[in-house]
């Protein structure tokens, strides 16, 4: 019934409140319409569950055919000992399942072969052509690996740290020009004086600048403290002639450094809307790239070269009145723009709704296209990135070293259908058995690197065994990057990630 | 030849079997099923090129995690939850858990210990029989408490302490309790009256953790520096000159709620309430229309008079889990330890940062070095007390102050009890003179960041 849904709409709310203030709705009702397949019911993968089920995965589906083993259940916490010699998937679905009654859960009983590099070639290319994001992840020892596999993930909304403003203080459009021509700083009272917004003394002050230095904007730092002196030279002065109390004037001197970037499109936003993605729009092309275009229709043809205008100013010193006078000139200049592009929508194709062209406009500076390489190439002698690697290898205790190291353990079970150092008599003699696959892996593709025995002796040590933490390390870092293919916010990494719990140091590499 | 090789392979034969039962068997004597501790044992039992130079192989280690070692986990939230699992999985049988708070229904997207109709019931008590359940021998003991109802004779029986806690505050007084435990002979620390404190902070995608050895590296208060004090809105913003939503909910939380009273005399605002909450938002939401300032909705009112930090599993996963991993390595001796601090942020792919946090020469709780204040006697009291709230290193919250006066304790300003505040209220006004403080004078500081009082030395300047 409505009013059923409506309680489950605000308990859910409740519920998912402190994750919704990260993603919004919008993203949750992402999260809430996708189906994520996790191969494998090892920790490592029920900790990546375990981490999508809480925050309200659309529903899961585990494909394991192993049996449940003594050895599982104890790094496994969705796994109980009553269920030793059950199918793997099957007991973990019960109680990831029983963590959210919102999420579906179910299994297949399948057994994967892993022979890791066989089998996740063969997946990759599968998934890669039927444009599924893949994201291999694996614990082994105290090493945690994610290689995230995805053709072309757009991502709208990045939320960078530390972003800019767009003040547009270097060419103030035309609206906010006429409102900085309203006020007269020096013909102004103390108290208007006093809550004047910076903006618009920085921008007063500049055009006094300007006359007297030919029209030229402060270039350096020499330039720059003058302006700033000029700036503090209009602070108010009481009756003996000691400066008054003007806080917005000393936000104004604060804020000059930034506000005097140049307004103009990153490197990272150009070379998106040269892609090739951006050129030939047909009915089939997705909304990303039609916005895309019909942003740059406007950059090249309203927008005098600069994007729409974002519209959001940051708090400043300032009476109310004052403030949302100007934070509305931006705001409405940035709906106006916003509406252009949306013309060129139109006239591109089609209509993609008009929040999301509202959303686009206001997230055009910080646009992000991640693009990975597939596992073919990674994996090819011909494409395999040898610069990378043999660069990051001159730290010999980076982390590139744990890569090879798990290359060459693949190779070690495929040529003896076990991982080294299983059991404790095993450990020294595989040592010399594993260096061999090191060293014809290095070979194959002709690295001229050197990986230290310790490494090699280390790895055997581990004996393919999956510590819970380290396990937990990596559930919480690959389910947040599945978060951020599926709800299309934040930015993934790309395209491989190694942890060292050693060192408890991170790389992340684009091999 | 082919004689040699079949008793060869026999003997591998029965090596392979019995290693596999010793692998696989463990310690049959706990009720543990065969391979349980496989993961485990390989980082206890082997010798490796990485292992602290401590550290001894042995078949006992395990034992001593199961039996012995003893674990306090202080928080079962967010970061709680997932270090109980955690730990339980590697070994730790003995853990304590310390948590004050009752379970909310927001909750529930992240501590996965807790079910909707545990809503209500104390986070310890449920975190606790939960693992118990689900990892069977494990014996977590809950304590419905907060870290104050106890004194040094319980902290001193763990071997490790491990903090998800949600508070500045609180983290300052664990380090201070720890602190207050360390016995110098001759100057010299006590290495075994060292417990070492594992810290782990989330929020949103960003997070951190260290590894504390009290009396030995930086502690708590000597990075004091690193937490930015919490943003307070100026309060002529707030009653004159809204231009933010949350201006407006400041407003009514901070002026209107105290004269209204709507729901009652004396009957204080609380984010718990949904009803408060919604007559802040309803309100401030007027306040706002009348300046002509959009945005505010429940979830920001809601937001803003809870000071809610946004949270999700993920982020506490990966801190929980690095903070789990230093507290093996610690009890197992397995590797050396993070030294000393870890950032992550996984907002944009994943960063990570480890660095050394250095010891504050003169920090406060751990350095052992006298505090100076130096003021000159015409300073009145109340700029000592500004001086102890506002100092970037010291940022005490509610500091009392007193002084040993013509060989008696008197107490100069104390404002967390009303009679005593409103007593003692007149001396700010006093100089240091007025009040009898003469140079050199001991003054002793007591604030809810530290269980010690702190000695501070007056230097009386001219």
């Amino acid at each position: 019934s409505k009013r059923t849904m409506a309680v489950t709409k605000a308990s859910k709310d409740q519920k998912y409140d402190r994750q919704l203030r990260l993603w919004g709705d919008h993203g949750q009702e992402e999260l809430e319409n996708a189906h994520v397949c996790l191969i494998n019911s090892t920790a490592s993968g029920t900790e990546i569950l375990k981490n999508l089920v809480l925050p309200g995965i659309g529903a899961f589906t585990i494909v394991d055919g192993h049996k449940v083993s003594g050895q599982d259940v104890g790094n496994n916490f969705f796994l109980s000992n009553n269920s030793i010699g059950r199918n793997r998937a099957q007991a973990a679905t019960e109680l990831l399942q029983e963590l959210n009654t919102d999420v579906s859960g179910n299994f297949v009983e399948e057994v994967c072969v892993f022979n890791y590099e066989h089998t996740c070639l063969r997946l990759g290319s599968v998934l890669w052509n039927a444009n599924i994001p893949f994201l291999v992840c694996r614990t082994y020892g105290l090493v945690g690996y994610m290689r995230l596999v995805v053709k072309e993930h757009t991502v709208i909304e990045s939320h960078p740290d530390n972003a800019l403003e767009d003040l547009r203080l270097d060419q103030p459009f035309a609206e906010l020009k006429n409102h900085i021509q309203s006020y007269d700083l020096e013909g102004m009272g103390k108290k208007n004086h006093s809550h004047t917004p910076w903006i618009i003394i920085v921008a007063k002050y500049l055009e006094k600048w300007f006359s007297e230095h030919n029209f030229q904007f402060p270039k350096n730092y020499k330039e720059k403290e003058a302006f700033k002196q000029l700036i503090r030279q209009g602070i108010l002065k009481s009756e003996k002639g000691t400066p008054e109390d003007e806080e917005n004037f000393e936000e104004a001197i604060k804020n000059v450094n930034t506000a005097l970037n140049p307004t103009k499109i990153s490197s990272g936003v150009d070379d998106i809307f040269n892609g090739e993605q951006c050129n030939d729009i047909t009915s089939q092309t997705p909304a990303f790239w039609v916005m895309t275009r019909a942003v740059r229709e406007f950059v090249h043809n309203d927008g005098g070269g600069n994007l729409p205008v974002r519209g959001s100013i940051p708090d400043m010193i300032a009476d109310s009145e004052k403030f949302i006078t100007l934070q509305n000139i931006y705001r409405e200049k940035a709906m106006q723009d916003a509406s252009v592009v949306s013309k060129h929508v139109e006239s591109l194709l089609q209509s993609v709704g008009k929040v999301c062209e509202t959303l686009f406009c206001k997230n055009a500076a910080f646009l992000r296209v991640v693009r990975c390489r597939s596992l073919v190439e990674e994996y090819s002698v011909e494409t395999v990135n040898k610069d990378a690697i043999t660069s990051c290898m001159d730290s010999a205790d980076g982390e590139m070293v744990l890569y090879l190291m798990l290359r060459s353990v693949d190779r070690f079970y495929q040529q003896h259908s076990r991982y080294p150092g299983v059991y404790n008599y095993q450990v020294e003699e595989d040592i010399s058995k594993l260096k061999l696959c090191v060293n014809s892996l290095l070979q194959e593709y002709s690295l001229n690197v050197n990986v230290k025995d310790d490494y090699i002796h280390e790895f055997c040590r581990y004996g393919a065994s999956e510590p819970h933490t380290v396990a937990s390390f990596l559930g919480g870092s690959a389910a947040q990057e599945a978060i951020k293919i599926i709800t299309r916010q934040f930015v993934p990494f790309n395209n491989t990630f190694i942890y060292n719990a050693m060192s408890q140091t991170t790389a992340t590499f684009q091999l | 030849m082919a004689d040699a090789e079949e008793p060869e392979k026999k003997r591998r034969k029965i090596e392979e079997l019995t290693e596999k039962m010793a692998v696989d068997g463990g310690h049959g004597d706990s009720g543990d099923w065969d391979g349980r501790w496989n993961h485990v044992k390989k980082f206890l039992e082997r010798p490796g090129p990485f292992t602290h130079p401590d550290f001894e192989p042995s078949i006992e280690s395990l034992g001593f995690l199961l039996e012995t070692c003893k674990i306090l986990v202080i928080g079962a939230g967010g970061l709680g939850c997932e270090l109980l699992k955690n730990l339980a999985l590697s070994g730790f049988r003995h853990i304590h858990v310390v948590d004050m708070d009752t379970i909310d229904i927001s909750n529930l997207n992240r501590q996965f210990l807790f079910r909707p109709n545990d809503v209500g019931r104390p986070k310890a008590d449920v975190a606790a029989d939960f693992v118990n359940n689900r990892i069977p021998g494990c014996k977590v003991v809950p304590h419905f408490n907060k870290i104050q109802d106890f004194d040094e004779s319980f902290y001193r029986q763990f071997h490790i302490i491990v903090c998800g806690l949600d508070s500045i505050i609180a983290r300052r007084w664990m380090n201070g309790m720890l602190i207050s435990l360390l016995s110098y002979n001759d100057g010299v620390l006590d290495p075994s009256s060292i417990i070492p404190l594992i810290d782990g902070g989330t929020e949103g995608f960003k997070g951190n953790a260290r590894v504390i050895l009290p009396g030995m590296t930086a502690c708590i208060d000597c990075t004091l520096a690193l937490y930015p004090p919490q943003i307070n809105f100026p309060m002529c913003t707030i009653a004159s000159m809204p231009r933010l939503p949350e201006h407006c909910v400041e407003y009514v939380r901070m002026l209107q709620w105290p004269k209204d009273e709507p729901f009652g005399e004396g009957v204080g605002l609380d984010g718990d309430n949904p009803e408060h909450i919604q007559w802040v938002f309803q309100r401030a939401h007027e306040r706002a229309a009348d300046y002509n300032i959009t945005g505010v909705t429940y979830r920001l009112t809601q937001g803003v008079v809870k000071r809610i930090i946004p949270a999700v599993a993920s982020t506490n996963a990966v801190i929980a889990a690095a903070c789990s991993t230093e507290v093996f390595k610690m009890a197992s001796s397995a590797y050396i330890p993070l030294n000393n601090y870890l950032v992550f942020n996984d907002v944009d792919g994943l960063y990570t940062y480890t660095f050394e946090a250095e010891r504050k020469e003169n920090c406060s709780a751990c350095s052992q070095v006298p505090q100076d204040l130096q003021f000159p006697p015409s300073a009145k009291l109340q700029e000592v007390l500004e001086y102890l709230t506002e100092n970037a290193s010291l940022q005490m919250k509610s500091p009392a102050i007193t002084a040993t006066l013509e060989g008696k304790n008197k107490t100069l300003y104390l404002q967390t009890v009303a009679s005593i505040e409103e007593r003692t209220r007149p001396n700010l006004c006093k100089t240091l003179k007025e009040l009898g403080l003469s140079d050199g004078q001991e003054l002793a500081v007591a604030d809810i960041t530290t269980p010690q009082t702190v000695l501070f030395k007056l230097k009386l300047t001219s």
